[in-house]
Parts: C-alpha cells; structure tokens; sequence
C-alpha cells in the first residue's frame, strides 16, 4: 500500500514532447512510494487557446477530467503547470454554484464534490524529509525555474511567493545541490508564443537563460513542459540572434530527484535533451 | 515607424460611462476606475515592447470608453497571460482578467485578431483538440503552418524533435475523444444562446 | 405642574420646507402641560436665543423643547440659552426635526409633517419627566506625561513646560531625537536637521520643569482627565547614569559590534553604547541581549554544554567611575498625571514584501532612510555617498516612488505624503556631493503641496537636473555589477530600463511599531494600520475621544517636521488649558448605581468600555458596583447589561424611555 494515492493527470505533451518529464515522474514516485492511477480517458485540459477564446469551454474541458478524479475519490496530481492551472483554476470557478450549474449542464452532471488539484512540486516538496538520497547531487548549482504558471494568481492558484517562490529550491537543496539566488524565478518564459510570435518567446526565454546563468547556475530545474521546451530546445537560434549567448541545459526538477534517488540517465532519458545535460553530469560524478 | 499612443492623437471626448467600460467590468468583474494610471502593469509587461497601446493605456482606453482604438490593438493579442501585471498592481486590479474579456469583445465585434497569427494558433490548437481530444503536436504545427501561410515555422526544429522520439508521426485519438466533442457542441450552442443575449443588451 | 414651551425651527427651508410648520405648531399646542409655542427662522442664532429666554421668563416655563437640528449640533447651545434663563440646563429637550425627519423625508412632505409632530410629542413627554441635575467639579494634577521623545514629543515638553507645569518625557529608545535625528539636510530650506534639533534635545534634558525617561516604557494606564495613573518601566540600563559622566571610554573599547539600529543598519555600534554622538542624555546603555558578559553570565547559570563565551567586563573594568552595574534591574514607576499626550511617531516600511524589488537579496537598494545615513557627514561613511556593497562612488542613482504607499496590495493605500519632497532633497543633496551623479526619480504623481515645496521640487529638476519619468517601477534586477530599473515612463507610453548603480526605494510612513497596544492601553481608538484617531479630523485634530489625551505628530498619519512641530504646540495648548482650572466639571449624565437592588454580578464591568464600574465591599459584607464618575461617559452600556435593574443613568432613565416610546401614536 503506498503511502500516498494520486489520480494523476499527465497532460497531452507528457506523452509526446515531455516524455522525460512523464517517465521521470514515474520513476520517482514509485521510488518514493507515492502511487499514481493515471486518469483513463483524460483529454486535453484546453490550455491557454481555449482559455483565451472562450471562457465557458476553458471550464467545461478540465472539468470533464476533475469529473473522473471525482469519480475515483481521489486527489488529482498533475505534473504539467499548465495543466495544474488550468484545472486548480476550474476547481476554482466551479466552487461558485452557478458557474457549476452551467458546466453541470455542458456535461450532463454537476460536480458536487470537486477534487483536490495539486501540482506534483507539491506533492513531491512535502515528501522532502523522505527522500532516500543514494547519490546527492554535490557541487551542482541549480537555478530554480517556476514560470508563471505555478504562482499567479497567488489566492488561487499560487503555492508559493509570487516574485521568490522556494518549494522547488528547497527540494533541489534536499538533494545535496546548491540553489542560486536570482529574480527571475518566475518571469515569462514567453509561453504558447513559440510558433505565433516566436520573436517574442526567443526574447523572453533568452533572458531568463542569461539570469540563471548569470546567477552562477550550471543548469535550470523546472516544472513544466512548455517552459522546458521554450529553454532547452531553442538556445540555438538565441545564440544566433542576441550577443549575450546562453548554453545552459535545462532539467526537469523530477530528472534531477531520480539522478539523486540513484535512478540512471537513461532510464530518466537524459539523452531526449536539445542542449546536452550529459557532459555536466559526468563532470559531477552523477552519470 | 511604431511609436506609442498613435492611435489617440487626434482630439477625442471622453465618455467615462461608456458601454465598453460596462461590457469589460460585468465579464471581468474589474472595476476599470480603480486604475490610476501608475504604469506598473507595463513597466512588468515582457511583451510590453511590442505593444501598440501599453496595458496602462488600455486600461485608459477603456476608462475613456475608445472602443475601436482598444479593439484592434495588437495588445489584447499579444498578451501572454503571464498575469505579472495582476500579480503586481498596486489596486489590485486583474489586468490580465480584463486583456481576456476585450479579446472575446474583439472576437464577437469583429470576428477576426488584430494579430491573426495568435488566433490562428489557438483556432488551429482547438480544432487539433477537437479532433484527437488530446494534442497531436505534428499536426497543430502544420495545420498552424498552413493557416497562417508561415510555412517554415519551427521547421528547423523538426528533425531533432523526432529523432529524439518526442513527435509520434500518426495521431492517436484519445478514448475520451467523443465526450470532448460533445463539450465543444454543448458549449457552443450555449455561447450562441447568450452572444444573442448580449446583442440584445448592448 | 409643569409648564412646557415648545420651539419650532423653520432652519431657514432645511425644515420649514419640507414640514408643515403651522400644522405642528396646532398639534404641538394640543400636547399635554404645552403653555408655549412658537417658531423662528433660525433659532440657534442669537434673536431666536434671545426669545426662548424672554419666553421662559414672561410665561414661567419650566420644561423647554427646542424642534429643531441633531441634537450633536446645537443641544450645548441650547443649553447654555435655557441657563442663561435661570433654568436648569437639563430640562432641555431636542427634538430633531431635521436629520432625523426633513433631511430625509424630503419627497414625503405629508409624512414628514406627521412625523415631526409624533417626534415633539415625544419629547414634550421625556422633558415631563426630567429631573435637574448638576456637574460635579474634581481636582487635578497639573503634571503632563509626553509619551514618545521624537520632534513632536519634545515640542510638546518645551511648550507644557514653558507654561510652568511639569512634564514628564517618556521615550522607548535610549536617546530622545527620534526619526528627525537620523536625517541629513531638511527640505525645503536644506537646513542641517541635526543643527536645528539638538538644541532642543538638550533645552529638554535641561529644563527644570521636564524629566526625562529615556529607554523607559508605558505599562499600564489607569484614571482619567485630571487624574491618570501611570506604570512606567524603566529598562535597566546596567550603567548607573548618577556615576556616569558620558566620557566614552566603554563604548570606544567596547570589543563586540552589531549593525546599528541608528544607521539604519548601514553601519555598526558596540554593545555598551549611545545610538548617535549628539544623544541625549550622552550616557550609554547595555545592549543585554548581545553583551558577551551577560551572555557568559547565562550560560553559567542555565549550566550549558559547550565553550563558555569570554567573560569580557572591559567597559567595567575602564570606566573611571565604576557606573557599570551588572545587578542594576528594570524599575517599575508609578506616577500620577493630570494630561497625556501621545507622540510616537513612526517607522519606515519594510520595503521586504516586494519580491519584486529583490526583498532585501540587492545591498545596493536601500531605503530613502538609508540614504540619509549615508548623505549625513556623522553617518557611517562620514557624509559619503558609497554603495554598501563594494564602496564604490555610484554615478546612477534611480528613486522608486511609493514604496509601501498608495499600495492596496501591501495594505498601504495611504500617501505617505513626505516623500516625494525627500527625493527631491535627496537628488538635489546626491548633486552636491557629487556633480557627476545623475539621478532618475520615478514617480506617480509629484505632491509638493506645502509652502515653498512645488519651487524645490523643479529645483530638483532644473539646477540638479533630476530626470523625472512618471510611472512605478515594477522590477529590480541584478545585471553584472549594475541593478536593473524596470518601469514606463507613462507620458511616452514606452517601457524603459535603466542600468543603476544604486537604486533608492522612497518607503512610505506608517505608525510606530507597538503603537496599537498603547492604544489600547490608553482607551484611545486606532485605525487599520494603527494610526491614532483624532477626536475631529478637521476641527480637533490633536484630541481623542478620550478626555485629557492628546495627539501629536506623525502617530496620527503620515505628517512632515513643520506639521508635528505645529501640532505639538496645539497638544500643549490644550494640555496648558486644562491645567488652567483648579477643578474639572464632570457630566452629570452619568450611570448610577441603586446598592440595594444591586446583587453584585459585575456585567456592568464586563461591558463597560471605560472601567467606569468597580466592585465595593459593603459594610454588610455584600459586592457591589460603584461607577467613577470621573470615568462614565453616560453610553448606556451598564443600565442595558443590569439584570435587576439597579442602574439608571441620569437623564436617560426608564421612565423618560418609556414615556418617550408610550407618546407615540397617541
């Protein structure tokens, strides 16, 4: 029996483009004893594109997925920060009773007893003193990346300061690893620009890349996919458009937890990066 | 040449009670006179730069009820939602909140973005949902690319994409698929009830 | 037989207006005992005074009822009319005609006229029933007690004094001076605020009328006007002030240092010391919690484990008159006042809740206080503007305006009102020191409304050529060795960056810490960021509610040096007025007590606001309540509370009540 239970909500690209994120987080839940039941059945949660055209649809999508995790009884954990607010956002909303009635109307039933959403930095955060740690990641500097979605808006959705979030530095330091002090914890990373106003995300992200690594950081940590693929996978052509270069590879906070928990690069699929982690690992003694 | 504030050089009249300011308090829940105009929202704004009218100015805008000049602004398009303006405002006003519902205005008003490529994407991300009830990624990048006649978007990133696996060729529809499909029916039916509502009140 | 006459007032069309005057005048004619009625344009002015006194006299009257405005408004000057007549004061009634009826009811003339009559039958019943009554007169101590040694504190000693009665000044720190004492140069005049202020630090601790309590706290309030209680606990110092002559030896050999409070943690103090060169009295005090003797002690006593810290002694051992007194205890002080004026002052924000400004991570952004140590030549850099983490000479310096000040989202919405004018100073001062300096001021709006402010300010501007860019700032960032400036300049509508090197945060006022609990203390109300409420804002602003406590300064709001000067003066006034009279009329509308249907349950003190109510032991042995006069304020509180029913309060008792409410619809 594990000593905790999620119903666990992956998200459309822990499937495809953030497949380390997806397995990573397996691996080390189950190395830490906390079960995740994937949700059958979960669909899209409608992400910022049904957010920002239409309001009612924003609701009634993640709704659909609460429905089931409701059904089940269980908390839902999600591993995508733009998941976690989409759907803590619809919790939210549904909790006013005639925004409930409505999306009851969408989906054929009311939700009476809306469950639980929390993110798995959360989850994984709160289990810190448990952690078995094989090879502590001494020596590693970490900035520590929690984009927008994880803090605002702070009464409902935030879990952390708003401007000098710590959940994630504290695990990261649980680890053995150093944490840099920087400020831009939480400034965009330029989000679903990346095919409309790529120009835009390009900007962003390359300024956040530059503060961590002027911050002293050999790598960022982060907990969401899209941040993931805007940092790791374009540093290339920042590098080709703004003088101040960047090469910085960027983990997801669960890799870094399975390396520490003794799980091999491989099986946390180290090699799925745009901007190779491995030299630095090896240069740590972790890989 | 951009420069800022060009669309309110000519003299204008201010109507503080305009409907537009009605229109964006009742679906924002923001009351637009609580803003006074400090700027901390653009000054905070990672998109402020490419910005035709700053989020300070539409915040003006609308308290000066200059519906056309704030609906084809490129701004409530290029807003990322990153919600750093609310996070900040010194009144605590939800400025992001109030970008959404000027885009829906601007949606239901003129059918079309001031920016096309973001609407496009989020048409393009819908429609991918709609169809797999999960997002097939290969399939919104070409679809995006067709639609918005940007053929080349991201295309350089397509060869590392899938030789590290991370882009399954075929979509997979997902189980739920058919549910998903009656939410988009449902709401969309109940969008036309109360667009034909708020025709009828505005 | 009573003899009532009843007084219309048309209040120019305010009542007449709307009510059907001649209509009342009929019904009033009718009521029981009414001998009298008439009307009169404005009744409160002299000529209608003047006809309730010849109508008093020539018709006998003996029960007055005067229909007219809130009796909040004018029942005093009725009152004074009635007496002027020979009447007692208290056989007036107010029947308010206009707030409660015309003011609004004004669209329901039929109505209005209605109630107006049911409103006069009313009272014509409750003066029926009234009893004269007359206000005791009790003694005072003409002592004041000033709680807090800041500028307004020490104006407020000055002028008691000057007036010949004896103050005691009370002040938390070790030195009196206050906020005042840590700036540079004033505005708008530039004057060296040190200069102007430690003379009247020392006429305070000089003058024969003021004792000073430094490093002394207040512990409990008892009394009221013209007779306070007062605990006072004064800190031990462990340094004798009777011995010690203040020649500095201890505090220059003193060999432990923490960053000092004073220089705003700029710079460091020892642990035996005086806060700053000019403090007055010039005797150090102990800092207990960090002396390396007294810690050494406590290890010893609580028998730790572990290196025992070093016994040190070094002050005690050089002091050449052995004032050092390791045994010397804090004293509890009891002191009768007649008056007492509360000056507290304020702090500086805490300018850590903006993440967004780096809390307190950048040693280069500091507080406009901060940079006041730095600009002032007995400041830690002796008067060099350096930056605190490298000591360099900054070039840039950008100010962020509203720190903690029109700020819902910190709580702070206020204005803190001082400050725009102190960034004008300071990049005027910046200029001075040093001509290379450009200063860059953000700013929402610039409120320079004082005398001469609006023309330093554009001397800001022109002469020290401070570029002023209108919009708050919403980021600071490191970038190498420069700090990052985000903001709009919102007259361009373009967001602008600005590399600094060192960047000024203009944190706004707010009260004192602590300020609530005495408050609370001394009865006196407080609002929600815990500035003290005056009694009127406009037309008693260094008053409370509180008879014989007085305000001044910036506890009650955020208020400039001229301002808490100014109001320290008007406290001592009214302090200086009460002294005047040798005994205090008390308001006979107080609570009384009948002993024999009381059963000693003490409710009345349970919900007495005021501690008006105290338990007594009789004779016989029972408990009951007495109520102080001195304290009662006649709110009703006590009668509602008393379930036998053993306390009335004068004026309002039952019977009046109820004959008021058995007059309507008769």
């Amino acid at each position: 029996m594990a000593s905790l239970t999620f119903a666990y909500y992956p998200g459309c690209t822990l499937h495809t483009t953030a497949k380390q994120y997806d397995v990573s987080t397996r691996l080390t839940c189950q190395a830490m004893d906390i079960a995740l039941e994937e949700l059958k059945d979960w669909t899209c949660c409608g992400a910022s594109s049904a957010h920002l055209t239409n309001p009612l649809l924003a609701i009634a999508l993640p709704a659909k997925d609460l429905q089931q995790a409701e059904e089940r009884g269980l908390p839902i954990a999600v591993a995508c920060a733009a998941c976690y607010f989409r759907l803590k956002l619809a919790a939210h909303e549904l909790s006013n009773k005639a925004t409930n009635d409505l999306v009851g109307e969408v989906l054929g039933k009311r939700i009476d007893h809306i469950p639980q959403v929390i993110h798995l930095l959360q989850v994984l955060e709160s289990k810190k003193a448990d952690i078995a740690v094989k090879k502590p990641l001494t020596g590693l500097k970490v900035a520590c990346y929690y984009g927008c979605l994880l803090v605002r808006p702070k009464n409902t959705v935030g879990f952390d300061d708003k401007e000098n979030p710590q959940k994630m530095d504290s695990l990261i330091q649980a680890l053995g690893a150093e944490t840099t002090q920087w400020n831009f914890k939480t400034e965009c990373c330029g989000a679903s620009f990346v095919m409309a106003r790529s120009d835009i995300m390009l900007k962003l992200s390359h300024r956040v890349l530059s503060q961590a690594q002027q911050s002293g950081a050999e790598c960022v940590a982060v907990a969401c996919p899209l941040c993931h693929s805007n940092l790791d996978s374009h540093q290339k052509e920042m590098n080709a458009k703004f003088a101040d270069k960047v090469e910085l590879p960027v983990l997801y906070f669960t890799q870094l937890l399975g390396i520490a928990l003794g799980l091999s690069p491989r099986e946390l699929l180290f090699d799925q990066h745009f901007t190779n982690p491995m030299p630095l690992l090896k240069e740590k003694g972790l890989a | 040449m951009y420069y800022a504030g060009m669309v309110i050089i000519e003299t204008i009249t201010p109507s503080p009670s305009s409907q537009l300011r009605s229109w964006v308090e009742r679906e924002s829940g923001q009351k637009i006179f609580r803003c006074y105009q400090c700027g901390k929202c653009t000054a905070g704004c990672p998109a402020a730069y490419t910005m035709d009218l700053t989020p300070r100015q539409i915040m003006r805008a609308v308290q000066f009820g200059l519906k056309e000049e704030v609906l084809k602004s490129n701004t409530i398009w290029v807003c990322l939602h990153c919600q750093t303006c609310s996070a900040r405002c010194p009144q605590e006003i939800d400025v992001a909140k109030v970008m959404e519902s000027l885009r829906l205005l601007a949606v239901m008003e003129k059918g079309k973005a001031a920016v096309e490529e973001v609407k496009i994407f989020h048409d393009a991300f819908l429609s991918n949902l709609w169809r797999f009830g999960r997002i097939y990624e290969l399939g919104l990048g070409a679809s995006y690319n067709l639609r918005s006649r940007h053929f080349l978007t991201n295309l350089s990133m397509l060869p590392g994409m899938l030789s590290r696996g991370k882009l399954p060729i075929l979509p997979r529809s997902a189980k739920g698929t058919s549910r998903v499909k009656a939410i988009f029916s449902q709401v969309y039916a109940k969008e036309k009830e109360s667009e034909m509502e708020r025709k009828g009140t505005a | 037989m009573a003899r009532v006459g009843v007084f219309l007032c048309h209040c120019g069309t305010n009542i007449a207006g709307v009510v059907d005057i001649p209509k009342v005048m009929e019904a009033a004619k009718k009521m029981p005992q009414v001998v009298y009625v008439a009307d009169n344009r404005y009744t409160c002015s002299e000529p209608g005074q003047a006809s309730i006194r010849q109508a008093i006299v020539e018709n006998r009257l003996n029960r007055v009822v005067v229909s007219a405005c809130s009796p909040r408004m004018h029942e005093n000057t009725f009152r004074k009319t009635v007496a002027q007549a020979g009447l007692n004061p208290y056989l007036l009634e107010i029947a308010n005609l206009r707030e409660h009826d015309s003011w609004v009811h004004a669209s329901y003339k039929e109505a209005a006229t209605a109630k107006a009559i049911e409103l006069i039958r009313m009272a014509v019943a409750k003066a029926l029933r009234d009893e004269p009554l007359l206000p005791k007169q009790i003694g005072l101590t003409k002592r004041a007690l000033v709680i807090g040694g800041g500028i307004a504190g020490i104006q407020v000693a000055l002028d008691i004094a000057n007036t010949g009665y004896d103050v005691v000044l009370v002040e938390r720190e070790p030195s009196i001076g206050g906020r005042m004492a840590q700036l540079d140069k004033t505005f708008p005049t530039l004057d060296c605020s040190a200069c102007i202020l430690t003379p009247k630090m020392v006429e305070a601790s000089q003058h024969s009328k003021i004792t000073l309590l430094t490093y002394a706290e207040i512990m409990k309030v008892e009394g009221f006007v013209g007779n306070f209680e007062v605990q006072i606990r004064q800190k031990a110092r462990k340094v004798d002030h009777t011995k010690c002559t203040g020649c500095g030896i201890c505090w220059q050999k003193c060999p432990e240092k923490v960053p000092s409070e004073f220089d705003m943690g700029l710079g460091n103090r020892t642990i035996i010391y005086i806060p700053f060169a000019q403090a007055v009295p010039g005797k150090p005090v102990i800092d207990t919690a960090h002396c390396r003797y007294i810690k050494y002690q406590e290890f010893v006593a609580q028998k730790k484990e572990g290196k025992k810290p070093p016994q040190c002694r070094i002050c005690e051992r050089l002091c050449p008159t052995g004032a050092v007194d390791w045994e010397q205890q804090e004293q509890i002080l009891t002191e009768k006042f007649g008056a007492i004026v509360v000056a507290t002052g304020y702090q500086t924000f805490d300018h850590s809740v903006y993440g967004e400004f780096g809390g307190k991570s950048y040693p280069d952004v500091i507080s406009g206080l901060q940079l006041e140590r730095l600009l002032s030549a007995s400041g830690p850099t002796g008067g060099e503007v350096v930056r605190p983490s490298d000591g360099t000479h900054p070039k840039t310096v950008v100010f962020v305006s509203c720190v903690g000040s029109r700020d819902e989202s910190v709580g702070r919405p206020y204005c803190s009102k001082v400050c725009c004018m102190y960034m004008a100073k300071q990049a005027i001062l910046l200029k001075e020191h040093d001509p290379e300096i450009q200063s860059y001021i953000f700013y929402i709006d610039i409120r320079a409304g004082g005398k001469d402010f609006e023309e330093f300010a554009r001397r800001a501007q022109e002469e020290a050529g401070a570029l002023y860019l209108r919009g708050r700032v919403s980021k600071i960032y490191q970038q190498g060795k420069n700090l990052m400036v985000l903001g709009e300049d919102s007259l361009l509508g373009r967001p602008v960056e600005i590399p600094a090197d060192l960047v000024v945060l203009a944190t706004g006022m707010e009260p004192a810490r602590g300020v609530a609990d005495l408050a609370r203390l001394l009865n006196i109300s407080y609002d929600s960021y815990n500035f003290l409420i005056e009694a009127h804002v406009k037309l008693r602003p260094v008053e409370t509610q509180t008879d014989g406590i007085f305000l001044a300064g910036s506890c009650i709001g955020p208020r400039d040096i001229p301002e808490s000067v100014a109001q320290g003066g008007g406290a001592a006034a009214k302090v200086a007025a009460l002294f005047s009279k040798d005994t205090l009329p008390i308001e006979p509308m107080t609570a009384v007590v009948d002993p024999l249907k009381c059963v000693g349950c003490l409710a009345c003190v349970e919900v007495c606001p005021f501690n008006a109510p105290a338990p007594q032991v009789l004779r016989d042995g029972r408990t009951v309540a007495v109520i102080n006069e001195g304290l009662c304020k006649g709110c009703g509180l006590c009668p509602v509370a008393c379930r036998p029913g053993a306390i009335t309060l004068r004026g309002f008792t039952d019977q009046q009540l109820l004959a008021e409410v058995n007059a309507l619809w008769q």
